[in-house]
């Protein structure tokens, strides 16, 4: 144990002086005035959630309906709400950041600390906290659904996933409040991370909040995959299979394949850090060339892991609003496995410049160019889909064009840096920052965005505005374009990423104009606060109840909106891919079940919610140094555990008769229910039945 | 009855067959190692050879693996497993060695 970390007392090397108000008391200047800003924000959020709660009364409906709740919708909705929240922050960082760099001729605001920390926090943020809670807050709503099972496999470690996810969350806002966060950016490549250069709690954050993360995303991988070889209705081969199950299917073997490099490089980080190891040092045996190996180990599949369910979104979008079928089903499904292997054989062009041979990068830039294949059949397949089909631009299709257009653009850039003579020239610089927020944006995030507006009907019982959600997709459109389009001009100009400030002025109008950019990201954000904020004034115009607001074609389709806690009153049989749609032409839809069952289904459980609060402490106490508390914290996380093992009590029977009074009501509802034409999608008649639309619309 | 008991029987088999095999392959390398039968390197290259089939026993007589369709998908799954692994090794080595013998 080295000399730093046995700095003593009850509360670690925990004092006033980790506050942002101290230091803004102390030192006035913009970068702490906006630090301590920014924690005041936090901490009164915090305050006004948890006072409104109280006012209104809801601490027991917020226990029992959500937080020990073990519903996979239940727990996918959590999932989003967290991403959303963080999401908030990420986007107000980067929009920060862009005004430093505007302004950012020979000075700018912000001290090089504080701007250290913000693209740090920044990409932590939008990759662990709002990407990762996005897909698997979506996969968890809409997989089990559309596999017509009643819940995932394990729905107890599912709330636990969810619970470490949200450690990790509350790290990072943690850091914003009590000490500073890392400063090594968000890949945290040592030696700079180590304790000798960095001897604070920053890394130390970066590292407990991956880590905690990082397990709960495994063992949502692990969730997920039995999920899906496992809970299948009858009838549901793979090949039936929606195509967002497939893509979620290769998402959850890429977590479980992808996360444990993460997390063991971060903890041999830690192991340097706190206990004097030597595998990433300068001396002793050293070799920090082996975290960027490991790191990116998990880094590359990371990105396929995201984009993955985001290409499911837009299979399911794209079909439904073109009133077709899927093009190229089989084609597609190659294509995402393909990718999903590919993806683990690339993570070298992350580092083509750390002094390998060119042999070894030349085979790992075909590789790179290679995955391009494949993803370029899925645009061709998605274009078939929709020519000749009937398109609605509602807001889902709005974000799917955007995507299609502005993606390929992604995709090409990518295919020039995998070219390693190219990324020598252009490593580092804003070209590979342009690169990286052009597939994760209009890729990953318009993706999840698409999937909200389509299965927000289906969580919560009614359509969100269409005038607003299309507001809110064309200005995160044109912000991405304007933030990000002129980073790949400077960036071929030589403008390094990560920069404080620069002497050169023919950065600064591509920098302003970046700027106006990001205003209109924070635009865009807020559109989708006012979006939500309408929607749900006007929820009673807007009610689906019977289910099937946009003539879906998948079985998450063919129950309640929202739909009861088993799912489905009797499990469907399944005979043909787009099974909802073959039932409805067949008139096969809405039948009454002969005989109904009673149903299973789990408890609800304080474990995740323990789980969460233990591994947030532990997190806490390792940053801090505080041994009690984690000593504490590590034992109860077993003892929980196991306490739990010996509940035998884990289950409660739904009797058949309550199952058929709910499902004989939402059957009634249907019957009484006007069935719409899609010209009257948008409208307050469309109350979530679908009128029959043309020949050759289903296979 | 009788089916049961014939089932039982094959089982009993099948684990013991698997059970001779596994102490046969554990058994040979150290046999090589104790009285020094081949040179290092071959020896070596035997064990790791010995060493693979030996995971195949296990999955083949313990966990049941086999070519039938019902196993189709376990079999997959170990398949891809090994290929990701071989891939994620392999890539590492391969990567670290160049380094070094650039650094050196």
């Amino acid at each position: 144990m080295n000399g730093q970390t046995q700095a003593g007392g009850i509360l670690g090397r925990l004092d006033l002086q980790a506050l942002p108000f101290t230091q803004a008391i102390a030192h006035p200047g913009a970068s702490e005035l906006i630090a301590s800003g920014a924690a005041a924000i936090v901490v009164l959020g915090a305050i006004a959630t948890l006072a409104a709660i109280t006012r209104f009364g809801l601490w027991g409906a917020f226990w029992r309906g959500w937080l020990t709740s073990t519903d996979h919708k239940r727990i996918g909705i959590m999932y989003i709400v967290l991403a959303l929240v963080m999401l908030a922050r990420g986007v107000l960082e980067g929009a920060v950041m862009r005004a430093q760099q505007a302004f950012g001729l020979g000075g700018g605001f912000l001290s090089s600390d504080h701007f250290s920390q913000l693209f740090s926090t920044h990409g932590t943020i939008m990759i662990f906290f709002v990407a990762m809670p996005l897909i698997a807050g979506v996969i968890n709503y809409v997989m089990p659904l559309q596999i017509g099972a009643r819940d995932v496999s394990f729905p107890v470690m599912n709330q636990i996933s969810l619970g470490l996810t949200a450690t990790g969350a509350a790290l990072l806002m943690a850091s914003l409040v009590v000490g500073k966060f890392s400063t090594g950016g968000w890949t945290a490549y040592p030696p700079y991370t180590e304790a000798a250069f960095n001897p604070g709690p920053g890394p130390d954050y970066w590292i407990w909040a991956i880590v905690i993360a990082g397990v709960g995303s495994t063992l949502s991988g692990i969730n997920f995959a039995v999920t899906i070889y496992k809970e299948r209705a009858p009838g549901m081969t793979m090949f039936r299979m929606p195509l967002f199950c497939w893509t979620a299917l290769c998402t959850a073997i890429l977590l479980i394949f992808a996360l444990p490099p993460l997390t063991v490089a971060s903890l041999m980080l830690a192991l340097d850090r706190y206990l004097d190891f030597h595998f990433f040092t300068n001396d002793l045996g050293g070799n920090m060339m082996n975290y960027v190996n490991l790191f990116w180990l998990f880094g590359h599949p990371e990105v396929y892991l995201l984009i993955l369910p985001a290409f499911g979104v837009y299979s399911e979008v794209i079909a439904t609003f073109s009133g077709k079928t899927l093009y190229g089903y089989t084609s597609l499904v190659v294509a995402t496995m393909a990718i999903s292997v590919l993806s683990f054989s690339v993570w070298l062009h992350h580092f083509f410049t750390m002094g390998q041979g060119a042999n070894v990068n030349i085979a790992f830039g075909i590789a790179t160019m290679l995955i391009g294949v494949p993803t370029g059949v899925k645009i061709y397949d998605w274009m078939a889909t929709m020519f000749r089909g009937r398109i609605r631009m509602t807001t889902p299709m709005v974000f799917s064009s955007g995507f299609l257009i502005l993606f390929v653009i992604g995709g090409l850039s990518g295919i020039i840096l995998a070219n390693p003579t190219i990324d020598f020239q252009v490593h580092n610089s804003l070209f590979l920052v342009a690169h990286f927020h052009n597939v994760l944006i209009p890729g990953v995030l318009f993706g999840m965005l698409a999937g909200y507006n389509y299965w927000f009907p289906k969580a919560f019982g009614f359509r969100l505005n269409e005038r607003w959600g299309r507001i809110s997709a064309l200005l995160w459109i044109f912000g991405f374009s304007f933030t990000f389009l002129p980073l790949y001009f400077v960036g071929l100009m030589g403008m390094p990423r990560r920069t404080l400030s620069y002497s050169e002025p023919l950065f600064q109008p591509y920098m302003q104009v970046a700027l106006f950019g990001a205003f209109l990201l924070v635009a865009a954000l807020a559109a989708l606060g006012v979006q939500l904020w309408l929607s749900i004034r006007q929820r009673d115009q807007r009610r689906v109840f019977a289910g099937d607001p946009w003539n879906g074609r998948t079985l998450e389709w063919a129950t309640a909106a929202p739909p009861p806690e088993y799912n489905f009153a009797v499990l469907p049989v399944v005979a043909h891919r787009d099974a909802f749609a073959v039932a409805k032409e067949n008139g096969r839809a809405y039948l009454v079940p002969e005989r109904y069952e009673d149903i299973t289904m789990p408890r609800n459980t304080s474990l995740g919610v323990v789980m969460m609060l233990a591994s947030t402490a532990l997190g806490f106490a390792l940053v801090w140094y505080i041994w009690w508390l984690a000593a504490l914290a590590a034992i109860a996380i077993p003892v929980a555990l196991i306490a739990r093992s010996f509940d035998p009590d884990t289950h409660r029977t739904i009797p058949a008769a309550e199952i058929a009074r709910e499902n004989r009501a939402w059957l009634d509802a249907v019957a009484n229910t006007k069935a719409i034409t899609r010209g009257d999608e948008d409208t307050a008649r469309n109350t979530g039945r679908a009128a029959p639309e043309w020949e050759g619309a289903t296979p | 009855m009788s089916d049961e008991h014939s089932d039982f029987r094959a089982d009993l088999r099948q684990y013991l067959t698997g059970f001779a095999l596994a102490l046969a392959l554990t058994l040979i390398p150290f046999a090589l190692v104790w009285w020094n039968l081949a040179p290092r390197a071959v020896a070596l290259w035997i064990i790791a050879g010995l060493a693979i089939l030996q995971g195949i026993v296990h999955l083949r007589y313990f966990f049941h693996i086999d070519l039938s369709r019902q196993k189709r998908e376990d079999l997959q799954l170990i398949l891809f497993s090994l290929l990701i692994l071989a891939m994620m090794a392999g890539g590492t080595i391969w990567i670290m060695a160049n380094l070094a013998q650039r650094m050196g």
